[in-house]
């Protein structure tokens, strides 16, 4: 407003300095904060089992999300069924899984609008988490997964892994995390003895595998999920199931 | 927002577990190519491995491009599943562009090309590519990982590189040797001098092992073989 007693007003307010660059009012000209990335997993979910049988895939993997050493959330699944083609299990970061697992539902929802009755196939579903895991590596923020994508195509029983590089394989028994070092020889071996197991051999082995690494892998737990995809029978996730446990010896073992 | 500092756990803080994240890992694995005047032969060992662990004991190292072209890749398998795909699709783009497949030549060039468009954040991978030249004799090409392409004869690469290029300078190109007569090196002779050095490799390399696949290209197309090596 003009004020007749005051001083005048200033010819050219509210721009930019005559001869100076306009400064665009909504945005910050000094350098903003850098962006943070995770450099580590927080909550974390420990081994995933999964074998292929003759005609179909068994997957499992125990309850328990931890905080390093910390037993901190008992009842966090993790064998998610995709479709009637797929299963899948995941260890590591498990907010990274949670995410992941949204994205996949949507890809899922998005193909059921479409409404020409086509389903995912586990190797396409390998295929596109490899490129996902491997867009974030090299963004250098990864999601810290390691993921076992089970299922049948073609009448074919079906295994995969990607892990957070986007690094991916296939074989008849995949292992993550300490299961990979403990539990995978014994597959191994069992496969060598008995290649192609029936699907009462496979389940017995892996719920034996999780009982073993339960009383080994100090971040495991008792309750577990499994998952079984069978070509003829279907596919279902059993649990919670319990481990067995025996802690007698403990009284005399030394050391 | 402000900077966010790794979380902090007093009951885990006596020794921090660091996880430094690489975007790149070693997952072993070695490439043995070898041409002669009317053949190509690539062979690769089927461990994928990282440090102590085998994660599979059945992987195909071993990609053709084309009837005439193969490529082997030792190295990071992450990057290995994306340079290989990346190629796939421009072969299948200059099929359709040109009506006609690329040569070998070709092939070497795009790669080199490819490899080298990633010089700050490479393609961690020891490449070597099989086919015939342009005069139509058998050839190898080598690439260091950013790029830096030679054409040669033979070559070693990957985890067991380093331990099976002099044994192949000795008994392929006979280097230092003046009393061994010159002939030209004939299929049967590379195919035994490819099982010996893989069977050598396993030996002394942990990363090398469990099965050999070998590519034979000839005028007649692509020939696949396999043998057993030590699986410990």
């Amino acid at each position: 407003m003009f004020d007749p007693m005051g001083a005048p007003p200033a010819l050219w307010h509210n721009g930019p300095t005559p001869g100076g660059f306009y400064n665009f009012p909504a945005i910050q000209t000094r350098p903003s904060e850098p962006i943070t990335h995770s450099k580590s997993p927080v909550t974390t979910a420990t081994s995933v089992i999964a074998l292929a049988y003759d005609k179909g895939v068994v997957i499992a993997g125990d309850l328990l999300a931890s905080y390093g050493s910390l037993a901190r959330y008992k009842n966090c699944p993790r064998i998610l069924k995709v479709n009637e083609n797929i299963l899948l299990g995941a260890s590591g970061d498990y907010a990274d899984f949670q995410y992941i697992k949204s994205f996949i539902e949507q890809k899922i929802i998005d193909e059921e609008c479409i409404g020409d009755n086509i389903k995912l196939k586990p190797k396409s579903l390998y295929c596109w988490l490899t490129r996902v895991m491997y867009q974030r590596r090299s963004k250098f923020d990864p999601f810290w997964n390691n993921i076992i994508v089970a299922g049948i195509q073609d009448g074919e029983p079906f295994l995969g892994q990607v892990d957070k590089l986007g690094t991916a394989y296939t074989d008849r028994a995949i292992c993550t995390g300490y299961a990979a070092h403990i539990v995978l020889p014994i597959i191994r071996d069992f496969l060598d003895k008995n290649p192609n197991p029936t699907q009462a051999e496979a389940k017995a082995l892996v719920l034996k595998c999780m009982e073993v690494l339960y009383y080994r892998d100090a971040r495991s737990f008792s309750k577990f999920q499994i998952g079984i995809m069978d070509k003829e029978a279907g596919s279902s996730i059993e649990g919670p199931l319990t481990c067995e446990e025996n802690w007698e010896i403990a009284l005399v073992a030394k050391n | 927002m402000s900077m966010i500092e790794r979380p902090y756990y007093s009951d885990y803080s006596s020794a921090p577990i660091q996880h430094q994240f690489s975007p790149y890992a070693d997952n072993g694995g070695s490439v043995v190519a070898i041409a002669g005047d009317d053949f190509a032969v690539i062979a690769a060992d089927t461990r994928l491995s990282a440090g102590f662990s085998i994660y599979t004991r059945e992987q195909n190292k071993l990609f053709p491009l084309s009837d005439g072209t193969i490529l082997g890749c030792a190295g990071c398998w992450c990057d290995t599943l994306t340079l290989t795909r990346i190629l796939k699709s421009r072969m299948q783009m200059y099929q359709h562009e040109h009506n006609k497949t690329m040569s070998t030549t070709a092939c070497a060039q795009m790669l080199s090309t490819l490899l080298y468009y990633k010089r700050f954040f490479p393609y961690y991978i020891s490449n070597v590519m099989v086919g015939f030249d342009t005069e139509g004799k058998g050839c190898v090409y080598s690439y260091d990982p950013i790029g830096h392409c030679e054409k040669t004869n033979y070559k070693a690469g990957g985890s067991a590189g380093a331990l099976l290029q002099p044994l192949l300078d000795n008994q392929i190109a006979h280097t230092n040797l003046d009393k061994v007569p010159k002939e030209p090196l004939t299929l049967e002779k590379a195919l035994a001098l490819l099982k010996d050095v893989f069977i050598s490799a396993a030996e002394r390399d942990i990363y090398t092992g469990d099965k050999v696949l070998i590519n034979i290209i000839t005028k007649d197309g692509i020939k696949e073989e396999a043998f057993d090596l030590r699986k410990d």
